[in-house]
C-alpha cells in the first residue's frame, strides 16, 4: 500500500533541554529516518527514552536543537506565518491522555470546529456538516456534537481525538500512545478504526507506543528508541522475528504472552535495572550498563545505525 | 489447602446522583493459604470494588455494603469488626498494593518512614529497629543502595521503584493475603515483567497468598493458580488457569482471550474487539448482562440471568449456552485446545 515517495525526511534530529546550569538533557539525540507516503512507521522504548519528544519535535511543537524535518522535502523548522500554517493543516497529533487532551468546557463539536476555524476551511452550514461527518467517521453519532467531553468514556474520548485530527483533512498524522490510557478491549477498537481510517483517506501515521504488539500490528517499520537514540529499524515483520539488537531482544521476550504453558516454556532476557538518565550522558553505546554483551569498545564509541541487512539498521558494535 | 478467606455474597453499591449504581451484585469466592487467585474485567466491572471491599476501605457514604454480605477471614466477619480490631487486621493479615504508584505513596514522608510506621504499629518495633527491618526490606523487593534509598522521598524513585517501594510496605508485616490491584497497568513491559517476577519470588518465600486484579490477561498467564472473570458486578466464570486458557466456557471470557494482542496475528489485519460497551449499572439488565454484546445470545439470554454450571470441580460458568437443550456452539480459533 505504501508508496515509495518520501512524505517526512528526519535527518540528524536533536532536541536538548537545558535543565541545569550544566545539565543538558538530550531527549533526541542525531535521530535519523523517512517515512514514506501512506505507511506507519512505529516507534518504541521505555519511558523516558524520547519517543514522545520526536514525535512532538516532528511536528514542530517542539523547535529542534539541530537536525531537520523534511515534509515534501521543505524543512518545518524555521517555517512561518502562512507557510507553517500550511504545514500544520496537513500534519496532526493524537494525544496519550484522552482525559487532559479535550478541553472541559467546549463541546466535542467546538472541539472539532476549532481547527477548521482556525485554517478557514468551512463556515456555516458546512462547517456542521463536516463536523457530523468525521463523527461518523471515527463511529460516533452527530448528535454527539452538542455534548461535552466528560459525558464519554476513554475509548470514545480517544475516538474524538481522532476525530479532531482528521476534520482538517490532514496528511500526517502522530499518534502519541493513543491506546495505551485504555482497556484492552477497547485497544483494539481504536487500533482498528485507524487502520480503517489510513485505508480509506491514505494517511501516513507516525505511531508511539510502548505496547509492542501493538505497535506490531500497526506498523509497516518500528524503530526502537533507547535513550534517544534510535538503536533498531526495520520492516515490522523482520524486526519481531529476527530482533538484532540486544535492547530490542530483550524489549521483545518481556511481553506478556496469553498462554500459561507458552509462557511458562518461554526463555526470559530479563532486563536488570532502568534506562539510566538521559542527563549529561557520556559517550559509548547508551545501553552498556544493561547489556550483557557489552564489550571495552562499547563504553568509549557511540555505535552508529548501520544497514546489517537490506533495510535492516541496527547500532550495535556486536554487528559489523 | 486451607481457605483462608471466604467471600459470600458480597453486594456493594454506590449511592450518587444519578442513582444507585450496583457496582457488586452478589458475588462468592475463596482465597486458599498461598495461593494466586486472579480477577480478571475490564473497567467498572467491579473488581475494584471487590478488593476494596476484602480490606473494608470501601467509602460509606457514598458507598454501601448491603445486608447478608460476609467477609470470613480465618471465619471472623470483616464486615461485622469495629475500627480497633480494624486497624489490626489491616495492614497485618491482608495488605493492598495500588495501580498508581505515583499517588498512592505519602509524597511528605521517607520511603523508610513509610515502611517502619507499620512495623511500629503491628510489631511493636523501636524506631531504629523498625529502620533497620525497613532496609532489609528495600533489600529484599531488590532497590539497590537500600541504606541510602531508605532516607529518600518518593519524588526520588522512578516509577518501578516505586512500586518495588509499595511491595515492600505492603509487606513489611509479612501478611497471609496481598491485594494487588493492578500492580503493573501504569508501568512499561520490561518494568512490568521485573514486578511480576518481584512478587512471584516473593509469594514463594514469604508463603502470602496473592489477589491480583488486573484488565490483561497475558499478565496472569504464568503467576496465577486460578482465575475469575468479572462482568457487570458477577463472576461470570472460574476456573484453574489451564481450565481458563485452554477450555474457557463463557463467551465473555473468549472475547478477553482474543482480545489480547498476540505477536502471531497477521498484519494490519483487524484486530478482534468487542462491539459496544458494558451495561449501565444503575438499571442492571434482568437477563445475562453480556447478553447485548454476545455473538451467540438466545432469547432467554435477554429474560433471565443464568445459573452456575459446574464443569469441573474448580471450573463453573455462567452462561446459558452450557445448558443441555442449548445449541452446540464452536470456540472460536485462536483460543482453547486448538491452539
Amino acid at each position: 500500500m505504501s508508496g515509495n515517495e518520501d512524505l517526512i525526511i528526519v535527518k540528524n534530529l536533536k532536541k536538548y533541554f537545558q535543565v541545569g546550569k550544566n545539565e543538558t538533557l538530550k531527549a533526541v539525540d542525531d535521530v535519523s529516518f523517512v517515512i514514506k507516503k501512506g505507511e506507519t512507521l512505529g516507534l518504541v522504548g521505555e519511558s523516558g527514552c524520547g519517543k514522545t519528544t520526536c514525535g512532538r519535535t516532528v511536528m514542530g511543537l517542539y523547535p529542534a536543537t539541530d537536525g531537520e524535518v523534511l515534509f515534501n522535502g521543505v524543512n518545518i523548522h524555521g517555517l512561518k506565518g502562512k507557510a507553517k500554517r500550511d504545514f500544520c493543516r496537513n500534519a496532526q497529533i493524537i494525544f496519550q491522555d484522552p482525559y487532559a487532551s479535550l478541553n472541559p468546557r467546549m463541546t466535542v463539536g467546538d472541539i472539532i470546529g476549532e481547527g477548521i476555524d482556525i485554517h478557514k476551511l468551512y463556515s456555516g452550514q458546512k462547517k456542521a456538516e463536516k463536523i457530523q461527518e468525521v463523527l461518523q467517521m471515527v463511529g460516533l453519532n452527530k448528535e454527539h456534537a452538542s455534548r461535552f467531553p466528560h459525558e464519554f468514556s476513554g475509548g470514545q474520548r480517544q475516538r474524538i481525538g481522532i476525530a479532531r485530527a482528521l476534520a482538517i483533512e490532514p496528511k500526517f498524522i502522530v499518534c502519541d500512545e493513543p491506546i495505551s490510557a485504555l482497556d484492552v478491549s477497547i485497544q483494539a477498537q481504536v487500533v482498528n478504526l485507524l487502520i480503517k481510517l489510513q485505508k480509506e483517506l491514505g494517511l501516513t501515521y507516525l505511531f508511539i507506543a510502548h505496547d509492542l504488539s501493538m505497535v506490531k500490528h500497526i506498523s509497516d517499520r518500528v524503530g526502537v528508541m533507547y535513550l534517544g537514540k534510535l538503536v533498531e529499524l526495520a520492516p515490522s515483520g523482520i524486526l519481531y522475528e529476527n530482533p538484532l539488537h540486544p535492547y530490542t531482544k530483550a524489549l521483545l521476550s518481556s511481553i506478556p504472552v496469553a498462554d500459561p504453558i507458552q509462557s511458562k516454556s518461554k526463555n526470559r532476557i530479563m532486563l536488570e535495572g532502568e534506562v539510566p538518565s538521559p542527563i549529561n550522558t557520556k559517550p559509548g553505546c547508551g545501553f552498556v550498563q544493561r547489556c550483557k554483551y557489552a564489550m571495552d569498545c562499547c563504553k568509549g564509541e557511540t555505535p552508529e545505525l548501520k544497514e546489517i541487512k537490506p533495510e535492516h539498521f541496527v547500532a550495535c558494535h556486536l554487528l559489523k | 489447602m486451607s481457605k483462608l478467606l471466604e467471600v459470600k455474597n458480597l453486594r456493594v453499591s454506590y449511592h450518587t446522583y444519578a442513582g444507585e449504581v450496583q457496582s457488586v451484585r452478589g458475588i462468592d469466592f475463596e482465597v486458599n493459604e498461598g495461593e494466586t487467585l486472579a480477577i480478571v474485567g475490564e473497567s467498572g466491572c467491579g473488581k475494584t470494588v471487590t478488593a476494596k471491599s476484602l480490606m473494608r476501605l470501601i467509602q460509606i457514604p457514598p458507598g454501601e455494603i448491603k445486608e447478608g454480605s460476609e467477609i470470613l477471614y480465618k471465619g471472623k466477619d470483616i464486615l461485622k469488626m469495629n475500627q480497633e480490631q480494624l486497624r489490626h487486621f489491616r495492614g497485618a493479615e491482608i495488605s493492598m498494593i495500588f495501580q498508581d504508584p505515583m499517588t498512592s505513596l505519602n509524597p511528605t514522608m521517607t520511603i523508610g518512614k513509610q515502611i517502619a510506621e507499620s512495623l511500629i504499629i503491628h510489631r511493636n518495633m523501636k524506631k531504629k529497629e523498625a529502620m533497620n527491618e525497613a532496609i532489609k526490606m528495600l533489600k529484599l523487593v531488590n532497590i539497590p543502595n537500600a541504606e541510602r534509598r531508605v532516607k529518600q522521598y518518593p519524588h526520588e524513585f522512578s516509577g518501578g521503584m516505586r512500586q518495588r517501594a509499595m511491595i515492600a510496605i505492603a509487606l513489611a508485616c509479612i501478611p497471609k493475603i496481598l491485594v494487588a490491584d493492578e500492580p503493573t497497568t501504569a508501568l512499561d513491559v520490561t518494568i512490568q515483567a521485573q514486578i511480576m517476577d518481584l512478587i512471584k519470588d516473593l509469594q514463594d518465600k514469604l508463603g502470602t497468598a496473592v489477589v491480583l486484579i488486573t484488565h490483561d490477561l497475558g499478565v496472569v498467564a504464568d503467576v496465577a493458580d486460578r482465575i475469575q472473570v468479572m462482568y457487570a458486578g458477577k463472576i461470570i466464570e472460574r476456573g484453574n488457569t489451564d481450565e481458563m486458557f485452554y477450555n474457557p466456557k463463557h463467551p465473555y471470557t473468549w472475547a478477553l482471550l482474543q482480545s489480547v494482542p498476540r505477536l502471531e496475528t497477521g498484519h494490519k489485519d483487524s484486530l478482534y474487539s468487542i462491539k459496544g460497551t458494558p451495561p449501565d449499572l444503575v438499571k442492571p439488565p434482568i437477563g445475562c448482562p453480556f447478553a447485548p454484546r454476545c455473538d451467540y445470545a438466545m432469547e432467554i439470554c435477554k429474560q433471565e440471568m443464568p445459573e452456575a454450571t459446574i464443569i469441573t470441580e474448580s471450573h463453573q460458568a455462567l452462561c446459558w449456552l452450557q445448558h443441555p437443550n442449548a445449541p452446540k456452539v464452536e470456540v472460536p480459533f485462536g483460543i482453547g485446545g486448538e491452539n
